[in-house]
């Protein structure tokens, strides 16, 4: 097992040098300056700072060299300084990764269990009409763009009902704390975590209604049946722990979706998390924000990644012992 | 063969409704420059038209008195032409991937297939925005980003089928009687791995729509080409006034991905025979 994680590990850390030699590269290969584009939008950055860039970064040195003194800056947790936000890079997205983690890990489970169970409930009644209502619900989601379903939640439950917050991350200015705070940012969290995790409730209930499918017409399960076992504990035990193996390998993938969904999700509700700043980079050309938070939400993917790959193997002994 | 796939295709009822609309869609496409001459840019009515108020403007105007169901007809085209054509060059980046690294195993395998993992690993949405961005929001830098990210699926699929035909007698064959590797790819393997690549490029052009319109939400669209994504974008800011601003081109977004969707699993039911097989 320890093994098997260091080598995960490995592997990890050489894609994330590969990141970063994209981004190195990307710089280059923008139009203009790399000084100037890592200052940010032309003419917003004086002489001075772009003289010092270029001194940080060797720009007048040979490729390879800049090559190695950008990821030697990185590896040192340095991911430049943003002219526009007058911060280091990484302390702008220090500041901001709780909030977005808070929202992913909700949207994560938020889609997860409320996809499984209606994807276990339409297999068990299939062809009747739950079972018609809720694929065809999963073909909406799946067919939604989630920065489109979370405008229009904002419209209903926020602007029409007037039931959930649809604007940031706390009520500004209640100075609520403890217990009564953490209400608070649930509430705000509804509607940013439920439009996030759409697109991958519907991927979840289609897999699960699909799977649950398939394995209850294997042959273990008709042997089950014909020792006479209850049809709950056959469904329990028998048929939904094997049908969510492939919905385990999927949650993985998903990891890497939410992170770049975030960035629309965050924008439509103004939370506060590395999605939004990645917005306001944009919006302000300010590549090495843009690129530091790239890195970054690739970092995170991979921790992701190794975290289900670790569950799988607890969930599937077949594989813990090959 | 062909009234054969016909049959198999309309037999998947929500296929044939996904056939009309995308029908429809292509239809609006291609009429946008007939059936409203003037550019969806200008001005044609006070600010804020609510919808369904004047016959000449069914669907209102935005913030700046743009004719919105003029924006939805000529969006379409952009959403058409860049799913179909990042669809394309994706799968012009994908098969010669995955037909070499299938076709010679080994280490060239071992090599592409690590080339083809990290582009997975990598989040997809946010290196389309980096790309977008760095080489400036275009129809071109956006169709080449959507390209760059969507391609490893086809690479892996195709991979995978390669694999499985290589070691068939009749590519033995092949080989024994002297033709060249390319030939043999070309003219013996890669002709059997088409309904597969068919089907995952229907679904990949809905996903690419999807992209597009998301990179044009976020400010990152083509500024001479108006768009679904660009519209809801733009309207925002102003959701608390306008809702049909954001609405209608949801709905126009939500209902073409939808089509594509529906035909790829009636495409996968016409052209996949052992799942065909099955629901005989």
């Amino acid at each position: 097992m320890l093994r098997f994680i260091l080598m995960r590990l490995g592997k990890a850390a050489i894609i994330l040098i590969a990141i970063l030699t994209l981004n190195f590269f990307l710089i280059h290969a923008a139009p203009g300056d790399p000084a100037a584009v890592m200052a940010g939008e032309a003419g917003a950055a004086d002489a001075k700072f772009i003289a010092q860039l270029r001194e940080q970064f060797g720009l007048d040195k040979p490729l390879l060299t800049q090559l190695g003194i950008y990821l030697k800056g990185v590896l040192q947790f340095d991911l430049g300084f943003s002219y526009r936000q007058q911060m280091p890079v990484a302390d702008l997205i220090l500041d901001r990764l709780p909030a977005t983690l808070l929202l992913t890990m909700t949207a994560f489970v938020i889609s997860l269990l409320l996809g499984t169970l209606a994807g276990v409930l339409a297999s068990a009644r299939v062809g009747k009409w739950s079972d018609t209502a809720i694929s065809t619900l999963a073909l909406l989601f799946y067919a939604t763009p989630l920065y489109w379903a979370a405008l229009m939640a904002v419209l209903l439950f926020s602007v029409y009902f007037n039931w959930l917050p649809g604007f940031g991350y706390e009520t500004v200015g209640a100075n609520y704390t403890g217990f009564r705070r953490a209400l608070d940012i649930g509430q705000h969290l509804i509607l940013p975590a439920t439009t996030l995790g759409l697109f991958f409730m519907a991927v979840y209930m289609r897999m699960t209604r699909a799977s649950m499918l398939e394995v209850s017409q294997l042959d273990f399960v008709k042997t089950a049946r014909a020792k006479g076992l209850k049809s709950s504990i056959i469904q329990r035990r028998h048929i939904f722990r094997n049908a969510m193996l492939p919905v385990v390998t999927l949650a993985g993938l998903q990891a890497g979706q939410l992170v770049g969904g975030a960035v629309l999700t965050e924008t439509v509700f103004a939370w506060p998390g590395i999605g939004r700043l990645m917005f306001e980079a944009l919006a302000q050309r300010d590549y090495n924000l843009l690129l530091g938070v790239f890195f970054v939400s690739a970092a995170m993917v991979l921790l992701f990644n190794l975290i289900t790959d670790i569950l799988y193997r607890f969930v599937d002994p077949r594989i813990r012992v090959a | 063969m062909m009234a054969d796939f016909w049959k198999r295709f309309a037999r998947n009822r929500g296929a044939v409704i996904g056939l009309a609309i995308l029908a429809v869609v292509i239809l609006v496409a291609l009429l946008a420059p007939l059936l409203f001459p003037q550019s969806p840019w200008r001005m044609v009515q006070r600010p804020f038209l609510p919808p369904f108020s004047m016959d000449q403007y069914p669907l209102g105007t935005d913030a700046l008195g743009r004719d919105v169901i003029s924006g939805l007809a000529y969006g379409a085209q952009v959403s058409l032409l860049v799913g179909l054509v990042s669809t394309v060059a994706a799968l012009l980046i994908g098969i010669p991937i995955g037909a070499l690294a299938g076709y010679f195993g080994g280490w060239v395998d071992d090599a592409l297939m690590r080339f083809t993992e990290f582009f997975q690993t990598v989040p997809s949405f946010a290196l389309a925005i980096v790309l977008v961005a760095i080489f400036q929001p275009s129809i071109e830098s956006i169709i080449a980003a959507i390209a760059i990210v969507s391609w490893p699926p086809v690479a892996r699929l195709v991979r995978g089928e390669v694999l499985s035909l290589r070691s068939r007698e009749y590519v033995e064959a092949a080989i024994l009687s002297g033709q060249s590797n390319l030939t043999i790819i070309l003219r013996q393997v890669l002709p059997n791995t088409i309904s597969p690549i068919i089907v995952l490029a229907s679904l990949m052009v809905a996903t690419a729509i999807l992209l597009e319109s998301s990179l044009s939400f976020l400010g990152l669209g083509d500024p001479n080409l108006m768009s679904w994504g660009y519209m809801i974008g733009a309207a925002r800011t102003v959701i608390r006034q306008a809702w049909w601003l954001s609405f209608f081109p949801g709905v126009a977004i939500l209902l073409t991905v939808l089509a594509l969707n529906l035909i790829g699993e009636g495409l996968n039911d016409a052209l996949n025979p052992r799942l065909a097989r099955r629901g005989k």
